[in-house]
C-alpha cells in the first residue's frame, strides 16, 4: 500500500481578479522507500500541491477545492489544524529551496535542530542535543560538537542545507518533501547534497517527494517521475519510461531543453579580437587583498563563442565586467581589436563601448522599468547616431523582429513581459549598436528550462547573423558546452583548464574539471 | 523620447508603472479622501483673503466668545474674532510651514543623498558619517533653543525645521541611488556609453522618485506637527500672525468655558494630518515602496 | 561586540562636545545680555554680576572655564534664581520627569507593541484594521491637543480624574502618562506591525510551521525577536521625543518637572539654565540613542559577531 496517495487534488487562489486554479486535479502516489519526483516549470503548481498537503498554503487566499490525500489511511486534507500539526515535522518533514533564508538567523542551529524532537516527542533537551549531534555528523557537518552552537550565518550555503536536512530527519519522518533543495547551490555542492539525500533516503527507508524544475537533477535519484504543466500532471511514470519513452509532447520538450552535446570543434581561423593578458582584480585591504581575479590570460578570435565556466566566487562575472570597463581592474591588459582598453577615457571609451555590449543575468533588473521597449531600444541607436529621429522607428522594429518579439509590443513596459521576453529585449538592446563583441553573463540561468533552450538558440542564431564574438559566462557546464566553441574553466580567480567542449568532456586534465563534470546531474542517463 | 511613439499607432500602448500606481491609488478610498481634503485645503488657503467671512483683524469686544451661530459658523473667540476666519488664516501659515520646510528638506536631502550615493567610496562615507552624527543630535531641543535665542521668526522656523528633516531624506535618497546604481539596467546604460548626466536623468531619477514622493508626503504632517508644537509652547508663530498650533494653545487655556475654541482648530489640524498620512500610506502601497518609515 | 560598543562610545564623545560647543556659543551670541532687562542696574552691580558669572572674560576663556566646570559635573549657577545652581534645579526636576517619561514609555511599549503584534497576526482583517485605525488617530492627534481633550472629558466633564499635579492626588499621574505616551504607542504599534509582517513572511517562519510547532511558538520564539528589532532601534529617538513632549505635558498638567523648568527658563531668558539643561538633556539623549543602537545590534547575531570575538 502506498505511503501517500493523492487523489484529484484541486487548489485555487482567490484574488481581486477572480479565482485562479493553481492545482487542477492531480493524482500521484509515493511508496515507502522510494523517491517520487514532481517536475514542472515556474507556475506549474508543483510547490502549491505539496504545501497544501501540509496546510502550509496560506488560506485565504489559497483554497482547497477538492480531493483526498491519504497518508497512512488518514486524509491529510480532512485533518484539523491541530491534527495536521502533529503530522508536520513528525511524520512528514520538509526541506526547502533556499538554505540562506530558511534557517532562523536569530537562533543557534542547535536550538532549531532539537525543536521538532522536543516538541513532538517530549524528549529532554539534553537527549535531543545528543541526537542532533549524531545527525549533524551523519549529514557531514564537521566538528558538530562546537558548530552546533553557531548561528546560521556562520555556515556556507551547502552546509546550511545539510543542517536543514538533519532538522527534517531528526524525528525519523516517514515522508520527506524536498522543494528544489539544490537549486540555490553550486553544481559541485548540488551533487554532494543529491548524493546525501539519496543515501539517507535508502538508509532510513523513507518516502521522498522531490520537487524540481529540472529533469536532469532527478535523473539519477528518482524512482517515479510526475511531470506537471499548468496545474495538471501531464505524464507520470518510472524513471526509465520518462527518460526513454516519454509520450507527452511537454515531457519531450523538457527533455529536449536539457542542453546536451558539444559543438563541433571550430576551425581555427579568424584573427584575435580580444586579448586579455594577466588580468588582475583585487579588492579590499592592499596588504591582504581578496584576489577576485588573479593573472588571468586568454583570447577570443573573431566570430568565436568563448565559454567561461566557474562556480560562485570564481571571478567569472568580474572578468566579464572588467572587459567592458564596468568593474575596476588592478592590473594586466585588455586589448580589443588592437586598442588597449584599460585607461581609455572620454570619446575613445564611448566609441569602444559601441563595439562591445553586455547581456545580463536577471531580465527583471536589466531593463529600466520606467522605459518602454521602444525607448530602451532607441536609446543606444540615437546615442551612437546609428539612426536619426526619422529612421529610428524602422531600426527599432527591425530589432524586434530579430529577437522574435511582436512589433505590436513595442510600446509596452518591461513588467508587462515574461522573463524570456524580457531577455529578448535585453538581447535586442545589446545588438542595437551592432557590436563586435558581446559578454553574456549567465543570460539563461534565471529562466525556465524550456525558455532557456529558446534563448540559447536565439543567441546562437543572432551571433552568426551579426558576426558576433561572444564571451558566454555560466556556472552550468552543460549549457556552456552546448553553446561555446571553446571553454575556459575558472576556479578561485584563476584559469584551471582550457579547451573545446569535446576535449574537456572526454579528456579533462585537471582534478577540478573532473569534479565539475562529475557533478553534472543526470550525466549517465543523458549521455 | 516618447514623442516618436505617437507614430506607432498600431502598437498597443503599454501601462507604465506610474499609471499602474495611479489605478491602485484610486482604489484606495482613504487615500482618495486624503487627496480630496488636501486639494480643498490648498485651494481654501490660496483663496483665504477673498473667501474669509470677516477681516483677519476684525474684533468685536462687546460680542466676546460666542458658540457657533449663523453669523459665525464656528463661533468667536474672547475678542469676538470670527473663528472660521482665524482658522482659515492659521491654516495658511500652518500649510505654508509644512510645504516650505518640507521643500527645504527635500532640496538639501535629495541633493546630499544623491551625491553621496552616486559618488560612493570615501565621499559617501564622509557625507553619511556626518548625517549619522547630526542624527544623534537632540534637534527638538536645539530648535527650542534657536527660537529662544533668535526670537520667533517664521523664516528661521522654516530653516530650522527643514534642517532637521533633511537627514532622513538624505538617507532614503542615498539608499535609493546606491541600490539603483548596482541594478543591471544602470550598468547596461553605462556600457552603452550614455553620459553620466543622462544616466542620472533618465535611469536613476525616475526610479528613485517613488520613495521620495512617499516620504515627502509623510514629512509634511511631521513638519506641521513640529510647528504646532512650537507655537503651542509660544516659541513658534507669534501674534499678530496665527497658526493652528497657536489657536489650539489659546483654546486650551479657555477650554473649560469655550470648548469650541479648542475643538475647531484641533479638528482642522487633525483632519489635515489624517489626510496627509492616509495619502502617504496610500502612495506607499500604490508605488510599492517598501520600508519607507512606518 | 565589545569593539562595537567601544567604537560607538568613542563616536558619541565628539557629538556631545559639539552639542556643548554649539549650545554655548549660541547662547552667548544671543542678542541682549542677561541683565539688560533689569532696568537701571548700577554699573558697579552689573560689573560685579558679570564677574560672578564670568561674563567679563573673553569668550574663549569663558568657554574653556565652562568646559572645566562641566568636567567636574558643575553646570553653573542660574541667572534668574540667584543662589541656586543649575545642578540643583535639574536635580529637583529630573525625578519627576524621569518618572513621567518611564510611565509614558511603558504605555508606549506595552500598548503599542502588543497592538502591533496583535494586528500583524491577522493582516487585513478587523483584528488588523481596528488597532491600526487607533494608531493612526494617535499619530494625528498631537500631544498638546490630546492632553487638553483628555482633561476636558475625564477631568472636567466626567470628573473621574484630577486635571493637574503630580503625586498630589491618587490618579493624577494617569492622564499625563497616557497623553505623553499615546503618540509613541501609535508609532510603536505601526513599527511592530510592519516589522512582524516582514518577519512572518520570511522563509524561516515557514520552516518553523513545517516542523509542526503551534502558532504561538512560531510567533514568540521565531518571529518576535526579528520583528521587534526596529522597535528597539526606535527607542532612542522615542526617548528624545518623550523628553520634548514632556515640555508640553508638564505645562498642560502643571507638573514641576524638568520640561516645565526648561520652557520657563526659555521665557525668562535664563541663559545658564538653558545652557545647562540643554547640555544635560542632550547628553542624555545621545547616550540613550547609543544604548538603543547597541541593544538592537546585540539582538542581531550577525552584527554581534561582526564586531566581536564571541566565536
Amino acid at each position: 500500500m502506498a505511503l501517500l496517495s493523492v487523489d484529484d487534488l484541486k487548489v485555487s487562489f482567490v484574488g481581486r481578479a477572480g479565482v485562479t486554479r493553481a492545482v487542477d486535479g492531480i493524482s500521484f502516489t509515493v511508496e515507502k522507500g522510494q523517491i517520487t519526483a514532481i517536475i514542472g516549470e515556474s507556475g506549474s503548481g508543483k510547490s502549491v500541491a505539496c504545501y497544501s498537503l501540509l496546510g502550509l498554503v496560506p488560506m485565504p487566499p489559497g483554497r482547497i477545492d477538492g480531493g483526498r490525500a491519504l497518508f497512512e489511511d488518514r486524509d491529510l486534507l480532512a485533518m484539523s489544524e491541530r491534527e495536521l500539526r502533529e503530522v508536520r515535522g513528525r511524520d512528514i518533514a520538509m526541506v526547502f529551496q533556499d538554505p540562506m533564508t530558511c534557517l532562523n538567523p536569530y537562533l543557534r542551529i542547535g536550538e532549531q535542530l532539537i525543536e521538532p524532537l522536543v516538541y513532538h516527542q517530549r524528549v529532554s533537551k539534553d537527549e535531543a542535543r545528543k541526537r542532533a549531534l549524531e545527525l549533524l555528523e551523519e549529514v557531514g557537518i564537521r566538528d558538530p560538537a562546537t558548530t552546533i552552537d553557531n548561528y546560521p550565518h556562520e555556515f556556507s550555503g551547502g552546509m546550511r542545507q545539510r543542517v536543514m536536512i538533519a532538522m527534517a530527519l531528526i524525528n525519523e519522518p516517514k515522508l520527506l518533501i524536498a522543494d528544489e533543495p539544490t537549486t540555490a547551490l553550486d553544481v559541485t555542492i548540488q551533487a554532494q547534497i543529491l548524493r546525501l539525500l539519496a543515501d539517507l533516503q535508502k538508509k532510513h527507508d523513507i518516502g521522498v517527494i522531490f520537487i524540481s524544475h529540472d529533469l536532469a537533477v532527478v535523473a539519477d535519484i528518482a524512482d517515479q517521475i510526475a511531470v506537471m504543466e499548468k496545474g495538471r500532471i501531464v505524464e507520470h511514470g518510472n524513471r526509465q519510461k520518462i527518460f526513454h519513452g516519454a509520450e507527452h509532447p511537454y515531457t519531450r520538450k523538457l527533455l529536449a531543453a536539457i542542453p546536451a552535446g558539444s559543438r563541433p570543434a571550430p576551425e581555427a581561423n579568424g584573427d584575435v579580437l580580444v586579448d586579455v593578458q594577466r588580468l588582475r582584480t583585487w579588492f579590499g585591504d592592499p596588504a591582504a587583498p581578496v584576489k577576485a581575479v588573479n593573472d588571468v590570460s586568454f583570447s577570443a578570435r573573431r566570430g568565436e563563442v568563448l565559454g567561461l565556466v566557474g562556480e560562485s566566487g570564481s571571478g567569472k562575472s568580474t572578468i566579464g565586467r572588467s572587459l567592458l570597463r564596468l568593474a575596476p581592474v588592478t592590473g594586466g591588459s585588455i586589448c580589443f581589436d588592437g586598442t588597449e582598453l584599460t585607461g581609455l577615457e572620454g570619446r575613445a571609451l564611448k566609441a569602444m563601448r559601441r563595439r562591445m555590449q553586455m547581456i545580463f543575468q536577471d531580465p527583471f533588473a536589466s531593463l529600466n522599468p520606467r522605459m518602454t521597449v521602444y525607448d530602451t531600444l532607441a536609446e543606444p541607436l540615437l546615442l551612437h547616431r546609428i539612426a536619426n529621429r526619422r529612421s529610428v522607428e524602422e531600426k527599432v522594429l527591425k530589432l524586434m523582429d530579430d529577437v522574435g518579439l511582436a512589433r505590436a509590443f513595442v510600446r509596452k513596459y518591461p513588467h508587462e513581459f515574461s522573463g524570456g521576453q524580457r531577455q529578448r529585449i535585453a538581447i535586442g538592446r545589446a545588438l542595437a549598436t551592432r557590436p563586435d563583441f558581446v559578454v553574456a553573463d549567465e543570460p539563461v540561468s534565471a529562466l525556465d528550462v524550456t525558455i532557456q533552450a529558446q534563448i540559447l538558440d536565439l543567441m546562437l542564431e543572432l551571433g552568426k547573423e551579426y558576426g558576433l564574438t561572444m564571451l558566454f559566462i555560466s556556472h552550468d557546464l552543460a549549457v556552456v558546452r552546448h553553446i561555446a566553441d571553446r571553454i575556459i574553466v575558472l576556479f578561485r580567480g584563476e584559469i584551471v583548464e582550457e579547451g573545446t567542449g569535446q576535449q574537456l568532456f572526454e579528456a579533462p586534465q585537471e582534478d577540478y574539471t573532473r569534479r565539475l563534470l562529475d557533478s553534472i546531474p543526470g550525466r549517465g542517463l543523458l549521455a | 523620447m516618447s514623442d516618436v511613439a505617437s507614430t506607432l499607432e498600431y502598437a498597443e500602448a503599454g501601462t507604465s508603472l506610474w499609471q499602474d500606481a495611479w489605478v491602485r491609488l484610486r482604489r484606495n478610498r482613504l487615500a482618495v479622501f486624503g487627496l480630496v481634503v488636501m486639494a480643498t485645503l490648498i485651494v481654501l488657503a490660496l483663496l483665504t483673503p477673498w473667501i474669509a467671512p470677516y477681516a483677519y483683524d476684525a474684533q468685536d469686544l462687546d460680542l466676546g466668545a460666542t458658540p457657533p451661530s449663523a453669523a459665525h459658523w464656528l463661533g468667536t473667540d474672547v475678542f469676538g474674532r470670527d473663528m472660521l476666519t482665524q482658522i482659515l488664516y492659521g491654516g495658511r501659515i500652518s500649510l505654508a510651514v509644512g510645504f516650505v520646510a518640507t521643500a527645504v528638506a527635500l532640496l538639501i536631502g535629495v541633493t546630499w543623498g544623491a551625491i553621496a550615493g552616486y559618488a560612493g567610496g570615501k565621499v559617501d562615507a564622509v557625507m553619511m558619517r556626518l548625517v549619522d552624527i547630526l542624527y544623534a543630535l537632540p534637534f527638538m531641543i536645539f530648535i527650542v533653543l534657536l527660537m529662544v535665542v533668535f526670537g520667533r521668526n517664521v523664516l528661521l522656523l522654516f530653516l530650522a525645521i527643514g534642517a532637521v528633516e533633511w537627514l532622513t531624506m538624505a538617507r532614503i535618497m542615498r539608499g535609493q541611488v546606491q541600490s539603483l546604481r548596482q541594478q543591471e539596467f544602470v550598468e547596461a546604460a553605462i556600457s552603452i556609453g550614455l553620459p553620466t548626466t543622462t544616466i542620472i536623468r533618465r535611469h536613476l531619477v525616475p526610479n528613485a522618485l517613488g520613495p521620495i514622493i512617499v516620504y515627502t508626503t509623510l514629512t509634511i504632517p511631521q513638519v506641521m506637527l513640529l510647528e504646532a508644537f512650537l507655537s503651542f509652547l509660544g516659541l513658534g508663530i507669534q501674534p499678530p500672525q496665527t497658526s493652528w498650533g497657536l489657536l489650539i494653545s489659546y483654546g486650551a487655556e479657555t477650554m473649560e468655558e469655550y470648548p469650541w475654541l479648542l475643538i475647531f482648530p484641533g479638528a482642522a489640524l487633525t483632519l489635515t494630518l489624517f489626510s496627509l498620512n492616509f495619502l502617504g500610506d496610500g502612495l506607499r502601497d500604490a508605488l510599492d515602496v517598501r520600508g519607507a518609515k512606518d | 561586540m565589545e569593539r562595537f560598543i567601544a567604537l560607538r562610545l568613542l563616536q558619541a564623545i565628539p557629538v556631545i562636545l559639539a552639542v556643548i560647543t554649539v549650545t554655548f556659543f549660541l547662547v552667548r551670541v544671543a542678542p541682549g545680555g542677561p541683565f539688560d532687562s533689569e532696568k537701571a542696574v548700577i554699573p558697579e552691580v552689573k560689573a560685579a554680576l558679570e564677574r560672578q558669572y564670568r561674563l567679563d572674560l573673553p569668550l574663549l576663556q569663558q568657554y574653556t572655564a565652562y568646559l572645566g566646570d562641566l568636567a567636574q559635573g558643575d553646570l553653573g549657577p542660574s541667572f534668574k534664581y540667584p543662589g541656586r545652581s543649575v545642578n540643583e534645579l535639574i536635580a529637583a526636576g529630573l525625578p519627576v520627569t524621569a518618572e513621567l517619561g518611564l510611565y509614558a514609555l511603558l504605555v508606549a511599549v506595552l500598548i503599542g507593541g502588543s497592538a502591533g503584534i496583535f494586528a500583524s497576526l491577522k493582516p487585513n482583517t478587523a483584528q488588523d484594521y481596528l488597532p491600526m485605525a487607533a494608531a493612526m488617530i494617535g499619530i494625528c492627534m498631537p500631544t498638546f491637543l490630546l492632553g487638553p481633550l483628555l482633561v476636558l472629558v475625564f477631568g472636567i466633564h466626567l470628573e473621574w480624574l484630577p486635571v493637574s499635579g503630580w503625586g498630589d492626588i491618587p490618579g493624577d499621574k494617569l492622564l499625563p502618562s497616557i497623553t505623553l505616551g499615546a503618540a509613541y504607542a501609535a508609532y510603536i504599534a505601526r513599527l511592530s506591525r510592519a516589522g512582524m509582517l516582514e518577519v512572518l513572511n520570511q522563509d524561516y517562519i515557514r520552516t518553523a510551521r513545517a516542523k509542526g510547532l503551534p502558532e504561538w511558538q512560531v510567533v514568540v520564539k521565531h518571529a518576535l525577536r526579528g520583528g521587534l528589532i526596529p522597535v528597539v532601534a526606535f527607542l532612542g529617538p522615542a526617548f528624545a521625543g518623550l523628553l520634548a513632549g514632556s515640555f508640553v505635558v508638564e505645562t498642560i498638567f502643571q507638573i514641576p518637572g524638568l520640561g516645565r523648568f526648561y520652557v520657563q527658563a526659555a521665557f525668562n531668558r535664563d541663559y545658564t539654565m538653558i545652557l545647562g539643561t540643554t547640555v544635560f538633556l542632550s547628553t542624555l539623549i545621545v547616550l540613550f540613542n547609543l544604548a538603543s543602537d547597541i541593544l538592537a545590534a546585540w539582538l542581531n547575531p550577525r552584527l554581534r559577531h561582526q564586531f566581536g570575538s564571541s566565536r
